[in-house]
């Protein structure tokens, strides 16, 4: 705790204190500026990385959500043997434990559900149209292969379809999506280190004469270093900040083509959501903060 | 206060000198005088811990300086006010705060208010206070640099040519701020090839005469 409260102190002394420490080291345009536009960069990438992984997050979950608590059996039989199997099908459901409620579609429904692919004036009588039970499961569920094994041997013509088969590949690529927001943002936040501890060792290479002069009249390697880390860090900051505003300004303007868009007209950010790319900002400078204070005591201890 | 025993340095070639030794007793005034390139720069930057002794033993204020640490040597030259024989200035800093300097990294920048203005005044620089060191001549550059020497009023003043650049009076000037500082009890060791210098000083306080030739130390030379 001692150590953590020193470290800590020790942090805000190489932020705050002597302005006049800024001043010792000449203004660089060229790396500020360079250092300013690649948090900049950063930052609005970050923003689409932060985008992707909440989407794909609530896609997951959604899906996995939806996946669970429902389930389809569908029934194909001859005509005349139709309504038994599907009476003996709801009897088996009943007695299923882990099943909430089973429940045959009406035929309305079951038009509804084919009318995108066929239009609404489809015969359903004339076609040998599978007849569907909604399952909705309770949170603990059934046991699937159990229920199948019993269908198999008193409803010939059922075929449970539990959702999971097709939708958890789908599920599973979208928990890999997230997880690829998160390694984009991770390389993200390399990257910018890389950039500013180049940036920075540049600006102290270019100032080898004033971190002499410094020297000589006594200056300590932390009061040198102070005017480099603070440097960096507001002008990462600074960057990010405006990285953040044009990125979130980017995602706000991508169409929302509600729920039918789906995946790639999901990339917004909802609700609370949309303060997490404020995190962007203090997170640049953090990262600047360690990656330029790394930079310039490795070098002042190699430069003496 | 500054001690050198047995000191050998070299730039990597043969040796500059060796076997020398040299004690800042202090409140004591020396002078280090030899030809040019004899090793009197190089002695005095030993003295500030800018250099370190191929061997021998460099002792800053009791400590080894070949055993101190980046920040203890900091703080030993906090103690040092030195003229260097380059002046040393943050070109793009005006020339106050360059004197200001060395009170600012020792965090006493609200000592500098009425020193700052006293020193210029004396040194002759008032009117020149907010331009850059590139804009100065040698001389005031030399001003400049003697003025930020003392302005910590450090215990030990060390002076590479402080009067190479400037006239006679601006000499006797500068010679009067160290022979004040001396007397106040600060120990001061200045090179200098000026023998009018060093025999107007020897006027006013018991100097003692260093020089540097071949290798070898000699001291208590008679001018
Ligand atoms: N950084 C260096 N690298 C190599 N050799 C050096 C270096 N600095 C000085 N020398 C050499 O060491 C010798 C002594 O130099 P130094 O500057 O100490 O002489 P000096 O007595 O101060 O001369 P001057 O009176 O001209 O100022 C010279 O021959 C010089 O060429
Ligand atoms: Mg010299």
């Amino acid at each position: 705790m001692d150590r953590i409260s020193e470290l800590t102190a020790r942090a805000l002394a190489l932020l705050g204190g002597d302005p006049q420490a800024d001043r010792a080291v000449p203004p660089t345009g060229f790396t500020a500026r360079l250092t300013l536009f690649t948090a900049a960069a950063m930052a609005f990438l970050a923003v689409f990385a932060i985008a992707l992984s909440l989407a794909t997050g609530r896609l997951a979950d959604r899906w996995s959500a939806e996946l669970a608590r429902t389930a389809t059996l569908r029934i194909s039989a001859p005509a005349d043997q139709a309504d038994a199997q599907v009476r003996a099908a709801l009897t088996v459901l009943e007695q299923t434990p882990g099943v909430a409620s089973a429940r045959a579609l009406s035929d309305d429904e079951e038009r509804a559900l084919l009318e995108p692919w066929f239009g609404p004036d489809l015969p359903l009588d004339a076609l040998p149209i599978p007849q569907l039970i909604e399952i909705v499961e309770t949170a603990d569920g059934y046991d699937a292969t159990g229920l199948r094994a019993r269908l198999q041997a008193e409803v010939p013509g059922a075929v449970l379809d539990d959702h999971t088969r097709w939708r958890q590949p789908l599920v599973t690529a979208a928990n890999r999506l997230r997880m690829l927001g998160w390694v984009a943002l991770a390389l993200i936040g390399g990257a910018t280190a890389a950039m500013i501890t180049l940036a920075a060792q540049s600006a102290l290479a270019a100032n080898a004469q004033v971190i002499r002069v410094l020297r000589l009249v006594g200056a300590r390697d932390t009061y040198i270093a102070r005017a480099f880390v603070r440097r960096f860090t507001l002008r990462a900051a600074a960057g990010a900040a405006l990285g953040t505003l044009l990125g979130v300004m980017a995602v706000a303007i991508l169409p929302d083509g509600g729920d039918a868009g789906g995946f790639l007209t999901g990339l917004g950010f909802t609700g609370l959501g949309w303060l997490a790319p404020l995190m962007i900002p203090p997170l640049a400078g953090v990262t600047a903060f360690f990656a330029t204070r790394a930079a310039a005591l490795r070098t002042l201890r190699t430069q003496s | 206060m500054i001690e050198l025993s047995d000191v050998a340095y070299n730039y990597g070639g043969a040796e500059l000198f060796s076997g020398l030794s040299l004690a800042l007793a202090p409140g004591s005034f020396q002078f280090l005088t030899g030809p040019s390139g004899a090793g009197k720069t190089t002695l005095l930057k030993l003295c500030y811990g800018d250099l370190r002794a191929t061997s021998g033993v460099v002792s800053l204020f009791g400590q080894n300086a070949a055993q101190m640490n980046r920040d203890e040597i900091a703080l030993a030259r906090r103690r040092i006010g030195v003229v260097h024989q380059d002046c040393q200035f943050l070109d793009h800093l005006p020339v106050a705060e360059n004197i200001a300097l060395p009170l600012q990294v020792a965090g006493r920048a609200n000592e500098a208010e009425g020193n700052l203005d006293e020193l210029l005044a004396w040194v002759g620089l008032s009117a020149q206070a907010g331009q850059l060191p590139p804009e100065l001549s040698g001389g005031e550059r030399q001003r400049a640099a003697l003025a930020r020497a003392v302005i910590t009023s450090p215990d030990v003043i060390i002076a590479d040519e402080p009067t190479g650049n400037v006239d006679w009076e601006m000499s006797q000037r500068l010679l009067t701020l160290l022979v004040e500082l001396n007397r106040m009890g600060k120990t001061v060791l200045i090179a200098s090839h000026d023998l009018n210098l060093i025999r107007a000083a020897k006027a006013q306080v018991s100097a003692n005469v260093l020089r540097l030739k071949g290798g070898r130390l000699q001291a208590g030379v008679a001018l």
